[in-house]
């Protein structure tokens, strides 16, 4: 039977104007870096160069730092926090007016397809801002008692995976508190971070609130071990959180780690199974599962997983690979050569230890970075496929057949960032989410984000939460006598 | 004639059992001016490693243990050491240098603060849980919960009120402890734990290790199985800077050292800091 084929609906890129090359946002200029060296940012669905951009070196990292202090004892955290409020509603504004510009942007940037960036990176970066900026002239009822005060400067380090989004996550909370920061975006994905600069001169933020230092990790790692930073925020990779975390110690900065995880999605046999077939699908092929939080290892009851598999293989056949800037695309590129590396080193790891690999037929782009939806069966807990964190569109389907057993199986991880759960029982959800050693549940859904939702994991997926009233917390301390 | 004494040789607390300490070593303890008191375990990491084994092990009772419970219990604690009161306060005092009725205030506070925390058991998720009002049609819910086990370094001069200020905030949202006491003044952490063993107190909640952070401390840091890490009484910061250190091998949550008045009322941040934040979506439909 022929089907209809769908004809190509490209979202054009004229709106991005692209420069050929960018300089360090400091002190509320765009500024040329010490060293003069610069790295190249390309398109990871063609290979095509976009951009060259300044590489921040430790003269540099000091400079935003100390612009960022003077900001913060001067002018940001003295500022009434009714008027803080107004800059971050400004933002708020202008980032969803310029919305379609930032989500072509950071699909050219990232590779993720853009009915994502359009549908739900931007509208919850402009939300965050619009939450945030809400909370500005209401810290005394975060509960840290009266008059809590900012922590002073942070450093700010944000993967690629969502660049613009954890962006907001970061500066959103930050500045709402009354801190100043200095923001590294990762060396892949630097160009909507360098937008949402101008965003901030189009809102006549006030010089030197937000600082942006691109580069890598030594970049990154020179802002982290700045003396002059109270507060770090990272999110990434656990190896990298481990490395932050010494060294900060024996300091008196505060911090919080947003790391890896290795979520459990659980479907019990009574779930209804076209839904939970498509939360599956959402937690694992969203953002090409470029995502910390991401339903990678399936627990399915062993009476329903025949079933099951047969329909997410029929979904997953349904999948669009291909063109991120085709809004018909569901999974987009692989956002670095270095990460299909990585994730093409696991998978064959999977078949090296025997389990099975499938993947829908699907054709893939000549250039870039690609990697086909990926399902593994016949997975046993020691593989590594089950116990690393893939960060690609890959699945490992392992089966339990008692409760006990799915809680144990998902908890068998030094992580624990999020899990899933589906099954029609309600007390039987409770239960479960209740056993769960992970800080985001999803019952019966997935991979939901909201600015009022506190996100963050327990053991070695980080500590510390973004998003809600949590998220703020961590960049105000109580004042002495209400601790 | 006069009647000779009973001299003690005090033990550790693990599992809800007074061990030894497996290597067999015990130290002299001594009051302010330097007079014998007693003797006591000088814990190895074996004993270290054995108390975060029975640790793991009351975990998952007592954090689902209603917190009615909990609180009922902690209130026990605060019943039995009232009941201690002469013995703890004579401890407090030699320990201390206190005059007796100074230490007498002490113990008083100590006791009050178990009846405060006691209080907390199920009061703290409603103050540090929250509804979230997401913009979808989805139940979501904040809830914290314990974060594990804590390892905790006493307080070395504050021997009962600050134990007391540093365990109780952790047990009371339902972690579990591995505690090693003050080096010098143990006695009095020694004492509570015998008031611990007759509270209801779940065997392994609470494991106190009496010796010297310094020689404990690294194996309690670097641990694989604890979660967490107060180092309120590690004075020396080269030795807080290292543990803190160690704790990054599995991303444990850590308390850094410092100067707290342990008279004063306490806040929240105790047993936020060692409670996780759990949330929980569920879409809303017919």
């Amino acid at each position: 039977m022929s089907v209809f084929e769908y004809a190509p609906a490209p979202e054009s890129r004229s709106i991005v104007d692209i420069a050929s090359s960018y300089g360090l946002f400091i002190d509320g200029d765009f500024v040329d870096g010490t060293s003069g060296t610069s790295f190249k940012t390309i398109n990871p669905a063609t290979e095509e160069v976009l951009s060259e951009v300044s590489e921040a070196d430790a003269a540099d990292v000091d400079r935003a730092v100390a612009a960022a202090r003077r900001a913060h004892d001067k002018v940001w955290s003295t500022m009434a926090g009714a008027e803080r409020a107004k800059y971050l509603f400004r933002i708020a504004r202008i980032i969803a007016e310029r919305a379609r510009e930032f989500a072509v942007l950071e699909s050219l940037d990232n590779g993720k397809p853009i009915r994502e960036s359009r549908d739900v990176d931007v509208p919850l970066v402009a939300q965050w801002f619009f939450y945030y900026a809400g909370w500005a002239d209401k810290l005394d009822h975060v509960g840290l008692g009266v008059r809590p005060r900012p922590l002073g400067v942070a450093g700010q380090v944000i993967p690629w995976n969502f660049p613009l989004m954890m962006l907001a996550w970061k500066v959103a909370p930050a500045l709402a508190a009354g801190n100043t920061v200095v923001l590294k975006p990762a060396e892949t994905t630097p160009l909507t971070a360098l937008l949402f600069a101008e965003v901030c001169q189009q809102a006549d933020l006030p010089a030197g609130v937000v600082n942006i230092v691109t580069g890598a990790g030594a970049t990154g790692q020179a802002l982290v071990e700045h003396p002059g930073i109270d507060k770090v925020a990272f999110t990434g990779s656990t190896a990298v959180g481990k490395a932050i975390a010494r060294s900060v110690a024996g300091t008196n900065k505060q911090v919080t780690l947003e790391l890896g995880g290795k979520a459990a999605n659980i479907v019990f046999d009574d779930a209804p199974i076209d839904q939970a077939v498509e939360g599956i699908v959402n937690g694992i092929f969203f953002n090409q599962g470029h995502v910390c939080c991401a339903g990678s290892r399936l627990l399915v009851q062993e009476n329903v997983a025949e079933e099951l598999l047969v329909r997410l293989k029929a979904r997953m056949s349904t999948l669009r690979v291909g063109d991120p800037l085709d809004k018909n695309t569901d999974v987009g590129a692989i956002n670095s050569r270095e990460q299909l590396n990585r994730i093409t080193d696991l998978t064959a790891a999977g078949d090296a230890e025997g389990a099975e690999r499938w993947s829908p037929e699907c054709v893939l782009p000549d250039n870039g970075f690609w990697f086909k939806p990926t399902i593994f069966t016949g997975v046993t807990q020691a593989h590594r496929i089950a116990r690393e964190e893939i960060f690609g569109p890959v699945l490992s389907v392992l089966t339990f057949r008692t409760p006990d057993e799915a809680v144990a199986k998902a908890n068998n991880t030094p992580y624990g960032l999020s899990a899933g759960v589906w099954t029609e029982k309600g007390s039987r959800i409770l239960a479960i989410a209740g056993q769960l050693r992970a800080g985001v549940v999803w019952a019966n859904t997935f991979n939901k984000f909201d600015p009022a939702s506190p996100f963050g994991g327990y053991k070695e997926s980080g500590h510390g939460r973004e998003g809600g009233k949590q998220g703020l917390a961590a960049y105000l301390q109580a004042q002495e006598g209400d601790r | 004639m006069s009647r000779v004494d009973v001299r003690k040789t005090y033990k550790l607390y693990v599992g809800g059992a007074f061990p030894r300490s497996e290597s067999g070593r015990t130290f002299e303890v001594t009051d302010s001016s330097g007079v014998f008191l007693a003797n006591a375990a000088r814990a190895s990491r074996k004993d270290a490693r054995d108390a975060v084994v029975a640790a793991r092990k009351a975990f998952a009772g007592w954090a689902t243990r209603t917190p009615y419970n909990r609180g009922q219990i902690m209130y026990r604690i605060a019943e039995v050491a009232e009941g201690r009161r002469d013995q703890l306060t004579d401890e407090v005092a030699s320990a201390e240098g206190l005059s007796r009725s100074a230490a007498g205030k002490v113990v008083d506070a100590a006791v009050d603060r178990w009846v405060w925390y006691a209080g907390w058991a199920d009061k703290f998720a409603q103050v540090a849980g929250n509804a979230n009002a997401v913009s979808a049609p989805y139940f979501n819910l904040s809830s914290p919960e314990p974060t594990g086990i804590v390892a905790i370094a006493a307080p070395q001069d504050s021997s009962l009120l600050g134990l007391t200020s540093v365990l109780a905030p952790v047990i009371v949202t339902g972690n579990t402890v591995v505690l090693v006491t003050s080096a010098s003044r143990p006695l009095p952490a020694v004492t509570l734990s015998e008031v611990l063993a007759t509270s209801d107190l779940p065997g392994g909640v609470v494991n106190i290790l009496t010796g010297d952070v310094a020689e404990i401390g690294p194996w309690l840091a670097s641990h694989l199985d604890v979660n967490a890490i107060d180092l309120t009484g590690v004075s020396d910061h080269a030795l807080a800077t290292d543990l803190e250190i160690a704790a990054a091998d599995n991303v444990k949550r850590v308390l850094r050292p410092e100067p707290e008045d342990f008279t004063a009322a306490p806040g929240l941040r105790r047993m936020s800091t060692f409670t996780e934040t759990k949330t929980v979506w569920h879409p809303i439909g017919l």
